[in-house]
């Protein structure tokens, strides 16, 4: 199934010919949904991890006085307790947000609040059991997904942009922020900019948070001395892991948003079904005779 | 063209069955409802299980901690749990600089001991300095001086069931709850048994070259705040299970009998027992 020819059928003539197309193998739809679930029980769970030590450091070791961000709360000249956030030098109030948030109708001195922990409480034990099933479960259902992408060629042809793309590339990026999609024959790839984005979440970013994970392991440190050397030290990884989490998080939130634009029923049945339609391009000159 | 289409037209049941079946998943309002239950800590527990066997497959009983040197050692060494033993034997203990100090070794050997710090400082030392990661994820370097605990065990020599070491400490940590619950007792007084601090260790751990019984700390004798007099260095592992003011030291062959059988003060309140992630 994964390597034929994409199956293709047109509605009837007369309308305007709107095309199937069979878009997603069920390994990738499966793969895609047990993605959805390992990582928002890994965000969870992580950052009820991170609440238990609300602030990042570069190097080895903690650096108490001077950590690189800290998400803790403090009192005003008033008195009055508020939820702070430092990077480097400067401070922000994050009240209600961050450091400083309400828990069961009450007022709860924690960097991230209980309504996006797992356990919504704070409960660090409870957490990291969360986190290491569902990473297993994650690492597991990425080899699977990136075994079969790589033998049956679907990574390849889904995530690496093909020569024509690369040439066309400014023009695509007007066209993506004008929120206009490609129809008809190109519609049946992604475009360049969706391609490198999954290109670099399926190959940087996943693996840059299973790396930096491992890097805080001090029986993997004894085990791949070298993890460290690449990160710069165990806080360095823990650093690393949050930054790469912050910027997945931002990719969530754009491909959900693009896939709402671009058309949510047909990219949800196409990523439960695998069939994903295409609207004609009235303005191709090729592209009607298939 | 026929109107023969090839695809099943999308069944829109099917579908939204299908997307409020993940949604329902992965909506976690239930979550703490399934970490709660029975199975669903025995579930969770699956990827704990899991680090403990891979690990074990990873690590070689020859690899190494990374050693730092002595520019990197931490200004100020994040104490943490107990920093100040309320006990009062302890505190007995602590006035006279510990003189009085005996460690005991007891459980599956062969030969008991009962060793002074003085005892202890005469057998073959290392120092190593080393990286400890706390479980809540900061971490502090420092540069600890003690004696191998294998040298110790080999001393005792322990018997052929031996499969544990288990670390009784001074402090406690809570006490637990009176069986008769109406005895009067005057104000805040603590009722009950009390809970000291415990952990163990398999022996692939307490005879790798970095496991070491610490007497001093960047080169002065352990501070109370630290665990005078004798902590554990277990490097491959985190914090919680490098045991601080060890009193005993107890071989055996099994971890039923120690707190609620889970191996460990923190282990018996949910966290892992093999902290090596």
């Amino acid at each position: 199934m994964a390597t034929s020819q994409m199956p293709v059928a047109t509605e009837p003539p007369g309308k305007a010919a709107r095309q199937w197309t069979f878009r997603h193998p069920l390994v990738i739809r499966v793969a895609h949904w047990i993605n959805v679930v390992c990582l928002a029980v890994l965000l969870m769970s992580g950052l009820q991890i991170f609440n238990a030590h609300p602030a990042l450091y570069w190097g080895s070791k903690s650096t108490f006085d001077s950590p690189a961000l800290a998400i803790t709360d403090d009192q005003t000249d008033s008195g009055a307790s508020r939820g702070v956030v430092q990077i480097g030098g400067r401070t922000f109030d994050t009240t209600g947000w961050l450091g400083l948030s309400t828990y069961r109708g009450e007022s709860a001195a924690r960097a991230f609040p209980a309504w996006i922990t797992l356990p919504a409480s704070q409960n660090l034990a409870t957490g990291r059991r969360w986190h290491f099933l569902f990473a297993w479960a994650f690492v597991i259902n990425g080899l699977i997904y990136l075994l079969y992408g790589i033998g049956s060629g679907q990574l390849r042809r889904r995530i690496v942009p093909d020569g024509d793309q690369i040439r066309h590339f400014g023009a695509s990026i007007r066209e993506h922020l004008l929120l206009r999609f490609p129809k008809g024959e190109e519609a049946r790839r992604y475009n360049v900019l969706q391609k490198l984005t999954y290109l670099v979440v399926v190959l940087v970013l996943l693996p840059l948070m299973l790396l930096t994970g491992l890097g805080m392991s001090p029986g993997v440190n004894a085990a791949f001395p070298f993890i460290l050397d690449v990160f710069g030290g165990r806080q360095s990884a823990r650093t690393i892991h949050f930054i790469t989490v912050n910027l997945l998080v931002l990719f969530v939130i754009v491909h959900v948003l693009l896939v709402i634009v671009s058309g949510l029923w047909n990219n949800m049945r196409s990523m439960v079904t695998g069939w994903y339609t295409i609207e004609p391009d009235k303005h191709a000159e090729t592209g009607a005779s298939r | 063209m026929k109107r023969r289409l090839a695809i099943p037209s999308p069944h829109r049941r099917g579908f939204l069955t299908g997307v409020a079946g993940l949604f329902g998943t992965a909506s976690l309002g239930g979550c703490d409802r399934i970490a709660e239950s029975a199975w669903g800590t025995r579930t969770l527990k699956v990827g704990e299980d899991a680090n403990l066997y891979v690990q074990r497959l990873l690590l070689k009983p020859t690899s190494m901690a990374r050693e730092f040197s002595d520019a990197d050692i931490s200004t100020w060494f994040k104490p943490n749990g107990t920093v100040d033993p309320e006990d009062k034997p302890y505190k007995a203990l602590a006035a006279n600089q510990f003189s009085a100090f005996k460690l005991r070794v007891d459980g599956l050997v062969e030969h008991p001991l009962e060793l002074s710090l003085e005892d202890l400082r005469v057998l073959p030392t290392r120092t190593q300095i080393t990286r400890h990661d706390c479980v809540e994820g900061w971490s502090a370097i420092g540069k600890w001086t003690g004696v191998p605990l294998a040298e110790v065990l080999n001393k005792a020599a322990l018997k052929p069931q031996a499969r544990y070491i288990v670390f009784h400490c001074a402090d406690t940590m809570e006490y637990a709850s009176a069986d008769s619950a109406d005895e009067q007792t005057d104000g805040d007084a603590p009722t009950g048994k009390p809970i000291r601090y415990y952990e163990s260790i398999d022996l692939t751990d307490a005879f790798h070259p970095q496991t070491i019984l610490a007497y001093d700390m960047n080169g002065k004798p352990l501070p109370v705040s630290n665990g005078a007099p004798l902590r554990l260095r277990v490097e491959r592992q985190l914090g919680y299970k490098q045991a601080k003011y060890i009193m005993r030291i107890e071989v055996a062959d099994t971890l039923a009998h120690v707190g609620q059988g889970n191996g460990g003060y923190w282990e018996d309140n949910g966290y892992e027992w093999y902290a090596g992630i």
